[in-house]
């Protein structure tokens, strides 16, 4: 058996409210299938599974927020035996001839009834009407109609219990929370990582060239932008320098051999959220580019997965958009580095003795100095500016 | 007096009020009708107007319609509903279209009286509950008198429709005692009728099972729970109106019909329900209706098929009862 527990998707996360299940008790599930979906104060996130096997048992139901790590659910893995059914108890032997009751009266069988999509909330309509009515969250509710659901005399009772109060706009809400989590997990990161920055300029000339020419065999809709460029160089320098690669755990550095750059992505409405591009440095940059496209769409549409909550090994941020020139982040705990990137901008160039204009990229990097140093830290600069010097190879 | 015997009156008081009355049928006139309807008056109105008509449905009502297109007000009786099936084509070819078809020039003021309905061990082939069918049938009008007073008023007040109307008199119900006033004004015909107040859930019926939803609704009120009835009385038109009121005020509704339940009247008034009150709803709209088998003829199995008291007041308590 495997618990399958609410997870931690990310460094600020302390607990999350199950939205509902996306598989029900019997049904088989596969590694990397969804099965549930979770509201963080960031955002909804469908939740994946890492076990193969059946889901044996359902231990936390729709609406319930419960913290990291508490189990939501059993999984039986495949080839597991099912779990025993209790035997059967024993008849009861009447000790004497019972008097003859009347026959309760046969009802018709019913048809089965079809699941119904996880996390729906069951109430009936008229309850469901007189809470949108007094905005109260039928989620919150435990119904006592047939089946469990939500009547119209649970949601009369549950107006008794409560002072009406307006219900918060959920929008301003997830706002709210969402700026809380980004400040605790900063203030942790500033609190816990000894940071040290490193900067450098990058001559682009050679990028820009090539990805106009690159462009120009393109349709519109396959055209690459340079900040794929980027985040690929940086994954493929992790190669260089791996150590970069690595978590905080239980105070220590663990490094990973999976790189996954987190790319951070600004929320309309405001806060930020660095869902991982899985693999990054085997990806192609025209995989790069969809998955990219796709990451931000869902991002700001609110139905990230959780591994690319949870599974970011380095954080790449660019904000040249802006017309920063140069960015010097926070690392984002457990991750141990974070890349910024500014704008490009043409600037004067000294290039074999002599002055020249160049299009010219600011990257910096904010290290963890409990793991690395600003030696590895230096190097690993240099081998993006080396990479993006052979765009051709990207 | 008894259903049968306001049936017969109002017959009688049409006879004797309108000469372009005149009554149709198997055995109605020598042998005074299978359910004892018309018994006495051939005696009293002689064979012009009391006429019995060949074993042909097909043949007999369609005369009617043509005595009604040439200017007479016939009521033709059908022995039962089981046989009613052999006039279907005049039924809804003819009777149900020719004003549609003339372009409103021909009208068929025809009134057929059809028995109908199971619970006297008549076996599979004469225990039917088609009126549903009949409702489906635009063109005319399918009325259920549940009461004597009905069977009275329905007939006389059909009388003066300028469109085809079908009075279905369950057969159980001809020994059923009830006040009729003789010297009432003309019925309305097209409203259902609240039976009984109640706050709780909506039971909705029509003809032969009024009286098992009315006892249903005694036994829930010893329970403590308020059923209101409403007696349909006429499915096409159908009063939705008054369905819909009652719902909106108990936000439950159980329908109660001796049809199968498969494509049954039931289905379209539950249909009605969730289209035209779905957010009044606090349960699912269910169904207490006849078992899906040819009807039995061994009393036991008979009652078994057929709703039961018990089983509206079981899907009452079960849609009511808390489930904590």
């Amino acid at each position: 058996m495997t618990e399958f527990v609410m997870p931690q998707l990310g460094a600020d996360m302390s607990a999350g409210k199950l939205l509902g299940w996306r598989k029900n008790v019997g049904e088989s599930v596969r590694r990397g299938d969804i099965i549930a979906d979770v509201e963080t104060d960031k955002a909804d996130i469908e939740i994946e599974v890492f076990t193969s096997g059946v889901i044996e048992k359902i231990l936390v139901q729709p609406g319930e927020k419960v913290p990291v790590g508490t189990v939501l659910a059993i999984i039986r893995q495949e080839g597991e035996a099912a779990k025993a059914e209790a035997p059967l108890a024993p008849k009861a032997v009447p000790s004497e001839a019972a008097p003859a009751k009347p026959v309760a009266p046969v009802l018709p069988p019913r048809p089965a009834v079809t699941p119904s999509e996880p996390g729906r909330v069951h109430a009936s309509p008229v309850a469901k009407k007189l809470a949108a009515e007094l905005g109260i969250d039928l989620a919150s509710l435990a119904g006592t109609g047939p089946g469990g659901r939500i009547t119209l005399e649970d949601v009369q009772k549950a107006a008794q219990a409560r002072a009406p109060q307006p219900a918060p706009t959920p929008e301003l809400d997830r706002r709210a929370r969402m700026r809380q989590a980004i400040a605790a997990a900063m203030a942790r990161s500033k609190r816990e990582i000894p940071h040290y920055y490193l900067s450098t300029a990058i001559d682009m000339s050679r990028v820009m060239a090539w990805l106009t020419q690159e462009n120009l065999k393109r349709s519109v809709e396959d055209r690459l932008v340079y900040g794929v460029l980027l985040v690929k160089a940086v994954a493929l320098a992790l190669h260089d320098v791996p150590e970069l690669n690595s978590v905080w755990s239980a105070g220590k550095a663990v490094q990973l051999t999976d790189i996954h750059v987190g790319a951070a992505i600004s929320l309309r409405g405001g806060g930020l959220i660095a869902p991982a591009l899985h693999n990054t440095d085997r990806q192609s940059l025209d995989e790069l580019m969809k998955n990219f496209r796709d990451l931000v769409q869902r991002a700001r549409a609110g139905s990230l997965r959780s591994s690319e909550l949870s599974d970011p090994t380095i954080t790449v941020t660019s904000l040249g958009e802006q017309g920063v020139e140069a960015v010097f982040g926070i690392i984002y705990p457990p991750q141990v580095a974070l890349v910024g990137f500014g704008k490009i901008t043409e600037r004067p160039w000294s290039s074999g003795g002599q002055i020249v204009s160049r299009p010219v990229l600011t990257a910096t990097l904010s290290g963890d100095h409990r793991v690395t140093d600003g030696h590895r830290g230096g190097l690993f600069l240099a081998a993006i500016d080396r990479i993006l010097q052979e765009p051709e190879k990207l | 007096m008894t259903y049968r015997e306001a049936a017969r009156a109002a017959i009688r008081k049409a006879l004797r009020e309108d000469p372009r009355v005149f009554l149709m049928g198997e055995d109605v006139g020598g042998y005074g009708g299978a359910f004892a309807v018309s018994l006495g008056l051939l005696e009293e109105f002689g064979p012009e107007r009391i006429r019995d008509a060949p074993l042909s449905e097909s043949a007999f009502v369609g005369a009617g319609i043509g005595a009604a297109l040439g200017g007479m007000r016939p009521i033709v009786e059908i022995m039962t509903v089981n046989f009613s099936m052999l006039a279907m084509d005049q039924i809804l070819n003819n009777a149900a279209t020719l004003r549609h078809m003339s372009g409103g020039q021909f009208n068929v003021p025809l009134v057929v009286r059809v028995a109908t309905g199971g619970g006297r061990q008549m076996a599979a082939q004469h225990s039917h509950s088609l009126e549903g069918w009949y409702a489906h049938i635009p063109g005319i009008k399918v009325l259920t008198p549940a009461t004597a007073a009905d069977a009275y008023g329905m007939l006389l007040a059909a009388l003066h429709e300028p469109d085809p109307v079908f009075i279905f008199e369950h057969a159980t119900l001809y020994p059923l005692e009830g006040e009729v006033d003789e010297a009432a004004q003309l019925i309305d015909i097209v409203h259902a009728s609240v039976t009984r107040k109640g706050k709780d859930v909506t039971l909705i019926t029509y003809g032969g099972t009024l009286g098992k939803t009315m006892q249903a609704a005694d036994r829930l009120a010893q329970e403590g729970i308020e059923a209101e009835v409403i007696d349909l009385r006429s499915l096409r038109p159908l009063d939705t109106p008054t369905i819909l009121a009652s719902v909106a005020k108990t936000h439950r509704a159980i329908v109660v019909d001796e049809g199968w339940r498969t494509g049954s009247f039931s289905a379209e008034i539950s249909a009605q329900i969730v289209e035209n009150a779905f957010d009044d709803l606090d349960a699912p709209v269910a169904r207490v209706c006849s078992a899906e088998v040819p009807m039995p003829y061994a009393k036991h199995l008979e009652t078994a098929a057929l709703p039961k008291v018990e089983e509206i007041v079981s899907a009452a308590r079960e849609m009511i009862s808390r489930h904590d």
